[in-house]
């Protein structure tokens, strides 16, 4: 029996069709925009001005705060504007626009494919190696990842879990880098365990990739302290608190952090991330996504420059199907939908999902009849409908009573609604009064 | 027989008891209220549509009867009538109120400004705001999907199909403000009605720099600062590229319809102008300025003039 967490979950069709190709590099574009703003929490302020000459690798917005991160030049170039641009969240944010000439690396790169095992850092020296680079949460919520590894005072860690699940239909990005990047990604796991002083780790795979679990379970012998776990295929397993139900057992409490209970989760490409800024001296400049799409040419895996636009990683993988009715950034259950071509790829980006138009049209809602597959399906036991309602009549009170602040969005009610109700939709606008109104209080 | 006798004293003997009881219970647990409050309430027109802030009408009554001085309160829906009336029973002098109206502030027609992008997902402007800036490249205007209208308690907002904006119907308006409160945008604003319900304002919200947001709408507010140079009432305020009227100060003189060059400031309920309306407007309305300053402005109107000719 796999383990799996324990209430709700839905099983949509996996179209992991990118899942045999390798990783390609995706050439530089002329021209990159690189949002401030790619990470939860305060945006960086820019360091750079116009005109000013920048390396790959340069330090081009400084983190603005604790909760915040660094952000580094992707390309080598001119700085051509700072400006308001629309990027992949739909709004006008600042962005820094650097025209491309060359690819001249910061001298302390390591750029070299050698694989340094051994860990010389210290725990501060990692964490602050960490910070430095800019690295944040890069399964798609981009939470700064030394805020993690900084465990408040009063609570230890106990064990690491690394969120190798990729349980979003059709991005195959993490899956590839197990594949390519095993050893990395170990040796990753390593320093985040020495950061946060943990003797044990744990990778978490869905059985749906057996070639990875096979691949890094053979690796993992030489590594001390890590658990491969395989996972029962369950949407949301990749939920923070889902995977540490699935694999220590444990339940996160209502409002709490990870950290209660001991664990902390962080993605298989931070993992690699980590690697390449501790013992590489690289920043966070370029990550892994999948493009795909059922009508699109060549679904595949592209490791891009933080900042390219979409249309790019688009034409590379054979241009944009006629009768692509949505662009999604991210996956199909939690991406979301981009207004324009010209956004950047940003530190988020795990994925391009091109939907035909016949899939991407919502249907009409219809009223609720009363079946309760919301209720059974949601993985943090809320009543959807009821949220729904409440977010829809401005019952705020009420919505905060009934935990609407535990909802991971992971949209399971609303794939599973037999009346195509917006219930995420109305739940999330909920939670974001809810959230504003909470804030006030403090 | 004598049981149903029995059964009626019976019953009448506990009726007359528990009467007495109730008769010095309720003596006892008397909570005493203002009949004031009652006075105000029939007075107040019953919509009960929380334009006044306070949790309908019953909730403003007692704050009216409980308030030193009603000056700072106003039912939208009765307007100064309503307040003389409710003045008149509390025993306080009720300053006229300027009626009010509501008031869209963007002109983003399907036309004026072209969609980048369609939306599919639920029919609320406060989730699409949420979602992202919009269908248009104009982040800031009207969404189109019609929540002002549905929060409208008086049948005064409808959508117009063409344009794909709200309507305000004036005569309908009481200016209570739930459009306001409901547009995630803050497009709508209460605006004084002015004489003959004649009114200036900038219809347009969008704070991009000029070249963004005239890429965007064509008729947008491009922050070129002509109508605050020429406003000779110091009316028009410029901030994040955006004009501003005060209608406090505006004084309806029309010069700064005419020279915004993107025609975002519109003029309601005027007469048509005349071939000269420059020449006419300053008859018409007599500004608070030294006629030196008068004749400056007029020098200067005519050259605008002419070099529009031109």
């Amino acid at each position: 029996m796999l383990k799996t967490f324990s209430i709700g979950g839905i099983h949509p069709a996996e179209n992991k069709l990118s899942a045999d190709s390798a990783i390609q590099v995706l050439p530089i574009p002329q021209m990159v925009s690189i949002p401030i703003a790619q990470h939860i929490g305060a945006p960086a302020t820019p360091v750079v001005k116009k005109n000013d000459q920048v390396k790959v690798g340069q330090l081009i917005a400084k983190s603005s705060g604790f909760v915040s991160a660094n952000i580094h030049s992707s390309v080598s170039g001119t700085v051509f504007k700072i400006d308001a641009i629309v990027d992949g969240t739909g709004f006008r944010r600042t962005a820094i626009i650097i025209k491309v000439d060359g690819d001249e690396w910061m001298e302390e790169i390591d750029r070299s494919e050698d694989l340094l095992k051994e860990i010389t850092a210290s725990k501060e020296e990692i964490i602050k190696k960490i910070a430095d680079a800019g690295i944040v949460g890069l399964g798609g919520a981009t939470f700064p990842a030394h805020v993690k590894l900084s465990v408040p005072p009063g609570k230890t860690a106990e064990v690491l879990i690394i969120n190798a699940v990729e349980c979003e239909p059709y991005l195959t990005s993490d899956h590839r880098v197990m594949l390519e990047k095993g050893d990395e990604v170990l040796v990753g796991t390593q320093i985040l365990m020495k950061a946060l002083d943990v003797k044990r780790a744990i990778v978490g795979i869905e059985n749906n990739k057996p070639d990875a679990i096979a691949h890094l379970t053979k690796l993992a012998a030489n590594y001390q302290g890590i658990e491969i776990c395989p996972l029962k295929t369950q949407y949301p397993q990749g939920g923070e608190k889902q995977l540490i139900a699935a694999t220590i057992k444990r339940e996160v409490p209502s409002g709490a952090l990870p950290i209660e209970v001991g664990a902390v989760v962080q993605n298989v490409g931070t993992s690699l991330a980590v690697y390449e800024a501790v013992q590489k001296n690289k920043p966070l400049i370029e990550r892994v996504a999948t493009i795909t799409g059922k009508s699109l040419q060549n679904p595949s895996n592209w490791k891009f420059r933080i900042g390219t636009p979409v249309h790019d990683l688009i034409d590379a993988a054979g241009g944009l199907p006629e009768d692509t009715g949505k662009v999604i950034g991210g996956g199909p259950m939690m991406g979301k939908a981009l207004s324009n071509l010209e956004v950047p790829l940003t530190k988020g980006s795990s994925g391009l999902l091109l939907l035909p138009r016949e899939e991407a049209i919502r249907k009409d809602s219809k009223n609720c009849i009363r079946c309760g597959k919301c209720v059974s399906v949601c993985p943090m036991g809320l009543e959807p409908f009821l949220l729904m309602v409440l977010a829809e009549k401005k019952n705020y009170e009420r919505l905060e009573k009934d935990a609407v602040m535990d909802c991971i969005e992971c949209g399971s009610c609303s794939f599973t609604c037999p009346a195509n109700r917006p219930l995420l939709d109305y739940i999330r606008l909920g939670k974001g009064r809810v959230g504003q109104i909470m804030r006030s209080r403090k | 027989m004598s049981i149903i006798v029995i059964t009626i004293l019976a019953l009448c003997a506990i009726g007359v008891t528990s009467a007495i009881i109730l008769y010095f219970v309720a003596q006892k647990f008397k909570v005493y209220e203002d009949p004031r409050i009652d006075e105000v309430e029939e007075a107040l027109p019953a919509a009960n549509c929380g334009g006044c802030g306070y949790p309908g009408c019953r909730g403003f009554a007692e704050a009216l009867v409980k308030a030193d001085n009603i000056d700072n309160f106003l039912c939208p829906v009765g307007g100064a009538p309503v307040m003389a009336h409710v003045g008149a029973i509390l025993g306080h002098e009720v300053k006229a109120a300027e009626p009010t109206v509501a008031v869209v502030r963007c002109n983003g027609t399907c036309e004026n400004r072209p969609k980048t992008n369609s939306y599919d997902g639920a029919a609320s402007c406060s989730i699409a705001a949420s979602l992202y800036g919009g269908e248009t490249g104009c982040q800031f205007g009207c969404l189109g999907l019609g929540e002002c209208v549905d929060a409208c308690n008086f049948d005064a907002m409808y959508m117009d199909e063409e344009t794909g904006l709200p309507v305000i119907d004036e005569d309908k308006c009481v200016s209570c403000g739930a459009c306001v409160k409901a547009c995630p945008n803050d497009i709508i604003e209460l605006r004084k009605k002015g004489p003959k319900s004649r009114r200036i304002f900038v219809s347009c919200v969008n704070k991009d720099k000029g070249a963004v947001a005239k890429k965007a709408c064509s008729v947008a507010c491009i922050g070129c600062g002509k109508c605050v140079k020429e406003c000779p009432f110091d009316a028009i305020t410029l901030e994040n590229n955006l004009a501003y009227i005060d209608y406090n100060k505006c004084r309806l003189c029309r010069k700064c319809v005419v020279v915004c060059p993107t025609h975002a400031i519109h003029e309601l309920n005027f007469p048509p102008r005349k071939e000269k309306p420059v020449a006419a407007d300053t008859k018409t309305v007599k500004p608070v300025v030294s006629p030196k300053a008068q004749t400056e402005a007029k020098t200067n109107d005519s050259k605008e003039e002419t070099s529009d000719n031109k």
